[in-house]
């Protein structure tokens, strides 16, 4: 699903040119649950804003569904981050103004999709996180825990294949923190939502099914490298996820 | 693409949130339309006072005067620039040159009426009867001069303001009324059904033209009026005035013929002007609202930063987010406009309560303009705001702030 090929994005501190990436080749496949490790600075939140094509990449390859999204035009990037990529940010990003609902209906709003379908969407949703009954609440009026299930509804709402998570859990206390990750965990396993988180935590590293370690711009570590090399990389990808990410 | 609605929902939304800036911005584009409402207004009304001060004179009428107004350039001539008065002389032999035309001669003065103990500053006209029918004239009490009005005869008669100033209830037809030291008896009272151009007939005196030119001590005429009786074509007659008078004054022409018309349309002109002028003042502070908007807006840009990159993140491209802002810039100056409206119409209905007397008016060209101009200032100032925002980098929106 995800191919990077030598990318790499520098940026100017001053007068010297720092390499957050450097040539990175990265390969993930639909349905993974990858989480990406490092201390601060390592290239990790770089390697999250270029795979949600927030970021270019100043040389190098990204393929996306193999599209290269070198060549794409800002209106083509816009219109695929809204269908296929969902972002979790550390500060949830809700919009201070706007109720729950509409927080998570922004997505689809901002796709134009009709106000009768995005009413059913976004019911389904609140369902699903378990907070129906704060729909019409403030972002102010909610506990930590319930906004970022209100961002993650925001994420998934346009039925992305790919959830990009940045420090998820990290300003949400332990237990609160403990039920996000299992909604995240449960969306890649049952939705079969390709999942990459970027966090400090080890003990939430621990539970991803690949684990790369970043320092300096580079991988150092990447335990699914291998497994890929030796044309195993299939095997991870669970059978349930059958659909819309085949 | 968003929704028309939805991109007005989320505008509203927006400005929502600064609720008390949202409402000091319409506030002040209210005031810059209605400004520009009660000026053109005032202005309009102005015009409609003119024009109904000209509608009661004959609009067939032409004024000869002397002196002329050139325009050429070139140089002054030689032998100087001695103007020839306009004589009653020149008016007999108009009349007998061009038959059907209604001539009345005319010299104003200002003189003081004096009648027992009582005295008043009046306005003197020396004419003939004729000026009855070209100043619609019409007679209170007694009769109009008598006999021919370039015999210098002591009669007059008096505007029933000045009639009524001097004598009171009293018999009036008869009486004797001094003018610098000269002896009148009053024929007759009169009045006028128009004011000529804020000159109250009412407070004139009317005497023979020839008393007139003894008591100023001039043979010239000030004004000659004609009115055309057979339906002559006006240009016709001016050309054909101008030169019997040329004819008569050796070959030179130096005097003005004018359509009355001609001065209504001179007046609408100037007034139309300083319309426009005043309106222009009011454009200023449209100008001043946008300039203000665009503040706001550079502000709420870069507050909003956190806002940008998420958008971005939700799928929002450049465009998309631009539209936004100038949605935003719209519902304000439309808010504004309409408040304007209100105010404006609300303004001039004051006024127009407490001056009946004069014809306020909004045209309805400043109706429409103000409001189009107020949003088109509005989206404009808010252009480059609104680009500045789209093109916000995302990865760097999103880090800046909260939201």
């Amino acid at each position: 699903m995800i191919q990077l090929q030598q990318v790499e994005r520098h940026f100017l501190l001053g007068e010297q040119s720092v390499a957050a990436l450097a040539k990175i080749d990265l390969q993930i496949h639909a349905g993974e649950y990858v989480a990406v490790m490092g201390p601060s600075g390592s290239g990790k939140s770089t390697l999250l804003n270029v795979l949600g094509l927030l970021d270019r990449p100043d040389s190098g390859h990204y393929l996306l569904d193999g599209i290269d999204t070198a060549g794409l035009s800002e209106p083509a990037l816009a219109e695929l981050r809204s269908r296929s990529i969902g972002f979790v940010f550390q500060s949830f990003h809700l919009i201070p103004r706007l109720s729950a609902r509409e927080n998570i209906e922004l997505p689809l709003t901002l796709a134009g999709i009709a106000p009768g379908l995005r009413r059913q969407r976004v019911d389904e949703l609140l369902e699903q996180l378990g907070i129906g009954n704060r729909a019409a609440h403030k972002p102010a009026e909610l506990s930590g825990g319930q906004r970022q299930r209100v961002a993650i509804g925001r994420a998934i709402a346009m039925s992305p294949r790919l959830l990009l998570a940045d420090e998820p859990t990290g300003n949400l206390d332990s237990h609160s923190g403990e039920e996000v990750i299992k909604l995240l965990e449960r969306l890649n396993r049952e939705q079969g939502i390709t999942l990459v988180v970027v966090t400090h935590d080890p003990r939430l590293g621990a539970r991803a099914s690949r684990q790369i370690r970043m320092a300096d711009g580079i991988i150092v570590a990447d335990n699914q490298a291998a497994a890929t090399a030796t044309g195993d990389a299939e095997s991870i990808e669970s059978p349930s996820l059958a659909g819309p990410a085949a | 693409m968003m929704l028309r609605l939805d991109r007005v929902w989320f505008a509203w939304h927006a400005l929502t949130r600064h609720r008390g800036r949202a409402v000091l911005l319409v506030l002040a584009i209210s005031l810059s339309v209605a400004s520009v409402l009660v000026m053109t207004a005032l202005g309009q009304g102005a015009r409609n006072f003119v024009a109904a001060e000209f509608s009661g004179l004959g609009k067939d009428l032409l004024v000869m005067f002397p002196g002329r107004k050139e325009t050429t350039g070139g140089m002054p001539p030689v032998s100087g620039n001695s103007l020839r008065d306009i004589t009653l002389e020149d008016m007999d032999y108009l009349g007998q040159r061009l038959p059907n035309l209604r001539l009345v001669p005319l010299i104003m003065g200002f003189s003081e009426a004096k009648q027992g103990a009582h005295l008043r500053q009046t306005m003197l006209l020396g004419t003939s009867n004729q000026m009855q029918f070209t100043h619609q004239l019409s007679l209170l009490k007694g009769q109009w001069l008598p006999g021919d009005p370039t015999v210098d005869a002591s009669v007059c008669l008096l505007g029933a303001r000045v009639a009524q100033e001097l004598f009171g209830e009293r018999e009036i037809v008869g009486q004797w009324v001094r003018f610098d030291n000269r002896r009148f008896r009053v024929v007759g009272v009169f009045t006028s059904r128009s004011s000529n151009l804020g000159m109250d007939f009412n407070e004139a005196a009317l005497i023979p033209v020839g008393a007139a030119q003894s008591l100023f001590n001039t043979q010239g005429l000030f004004r000659l009026m004609i009115q055309p009786l057979g339906g002559q074509a006006m240009p016709g007659l001016i050309r054909k005035l101008e030169q019997h008078m040329r004819e008569r004054h050796q070959g030179v022409l130096d005097v003005t013929v004018m359509r009355r018309d001609a001065m209504l349309q001179t007046f609408n002109s100037i007034l139309l002007t300083l319309t426009l002028a005043v309106a222009g003042i009011g454009a200023i502070s449209l100008l001043v609202s946008g300039i203000m908007m665009m503040n706001l807006a550079l502000v709420s840009t870069h507050q909003r930063t956190g806002e940008i990159g998420l958008l971005k993140a939700l799928g929002a491209n450049a465009r998309a987010i631009r539209t936004l802002f100038l949605t935003e810039a719209l519902i304000l100056s439309t808010a504004g406009s309409l408040g304007g409206l209100l105010v404006g119409y609300f303004c001039v209905g004051v006024a127009a309560w407490l001056w009946p007397d004069f014809p306020i008016e909004v045209p309805w060209l400043a109706t429409l303009m103000a409001p189009l101009a107020a949003m088109g200032t509005g989206v404009l100032f808010s252009w480059i705001p609104a680009r500045q925002a789209a093109s916000k980098d995302a990865v760097a929106s999103l880090r800046s702030s909260q939201l």
